[in-house]
């Protein structure tokens, strides 16, 4: 293995190089986007700029894709190249959060206002 | 990006340079990304907690009157950075052939992790003192079990670092900092981003 890799040295610091800078990009334009996506929700309820509704959707619309990019470009999670049971279970964990968060507020909800 | 190799768990991968770290890394980030996805459901519960008693306020005061929005811009911006310095002294992990420029990136990620730390006691205390503790009414409750919750995860991760960084000191870099420094990350970004939700539905929510 270690005398392979020394007869492709050049080759494999060409790659390495390639991959380096990949990789680098990859965590600036995390960085950059979640930057934008954190500025816009921050600078649109400090100055007011829609009414309330509006507000939230898109403070919800920029955390989410914030969260993508997060996956994306901080945890690396690439779905054609990822395990699939990285995947599985990512999938698996969203399910469970959606179940519980909804179901948890939607009980809630129904109780205050019987109760209320 | 189709010539990139697969991945072999989340977070970055160390690939064939590391020789010594690749043989058990698959197997101890599946168990820790296990770990942080279980940690995602709490989380995700202290939330729907925290919606079911947003008008549970018992006449006590609300967002409107404790929160600061300079203050969690900045937390935000603090925390975020680290999450990109920390991705820094990852790629110096993988690539650096000097171990001084890996732990400039875990200082600089940790002096903006205390200045995250230093912002948030200051909301929590001048919480207090305009009548917000947690004994003031359920909504309060609920914020100060969410939050705090992830200032904790954010001291063990400070914690974490600072061993680390003692380990690289002692040991050098050997396999164990280097897997311990895989696992980190995934903490750290992973922490980033339950960040993103809080700042999202709480603070900004409810001063929308």
């Amino acid at each position: 293995m270690s005398g392979r890799a020394e007869d492709v040295r050049q080759p494999r610091a060409d790659r390495d190089d390639r991959e380096y800078s990949r990789e680098l990009r990859q965590y600036l334009w995390g960085y950059g986007l979640a930057l934008c996506l954190t500025l816009v929700p921050f600078g649109l309820v400090n100055w007011s700029l829609l009414e309330q509704y509006g507000l939230y959707v898109a403070i919800g619309a920029c955390a989410l894709v914030q969260i993508g990019i997060h996956f994306r470009c901080f945890l690396h999670i690439d779905p054609p190249r990822q395990n699939t049971d990285d995947l599985h279970l990512i999938l698996f964990s969203s399910l469970l959060l959606f179940f519980m968060i909804a179901g948890t507020i939607w009980i809630l909800a129904s109780l205050a206002v019987r109760t209320g | 990006m189709s010539a990139a190799p697969p991945l072999q768990h989340p977070g970055i991968n160390l690939g064939p340079a590391h020789p010594d770290a690749a043989e058990k890394s698959g197997e101890l980030l599946f168990g820790f990304w296990a770990f942080l996805m279980s940690d995602a459901i709490v989380f995700g519960l202290l939330f729907a907690t925290y919606a079911a008693m947003l008008h549970a306020r018992a006449g006590g005061p609300g967002p409107a009157k404790l929160f600061d929005i300079k203050s969690a811009f900045i937390e935000t911006l603090a925390l975020l950075t680290s999450s990109f310095t920390f991705g820094m002294a990852s790629l110096a992990l993988k690539y650096g052939k000097r171990v001084a420029p890996l732990l400039g990136w875990l200082a600089a990620t940790l002096v903006l992790a205390g200045l995250f730390l230093g912002f948030e006691v200051h909301d929590f205390l001048s919480m207090f003192a305009k009548g917000g503790g947690p004994d003031r009414s359920g909504y309060l409750s609920a914020f100060f079990a969410l939050v705090p919750l992830h200032g904790l995860h954010v001291t063990s991760g400070i914690i974490w670092m600072i061993a680390l960084i003692g380990q690289i000191k002692v040991y050098g870099v050997d396999r164990e900092v280097k897997l311990g420094l895989l696992r980190l990350g995934l903490f750290w970004h992973f922490l980033d981003i339950v960040w993103v939700a809080i700042f999202s539905c709480i603070y900004l929510g409810g001063l929308a």
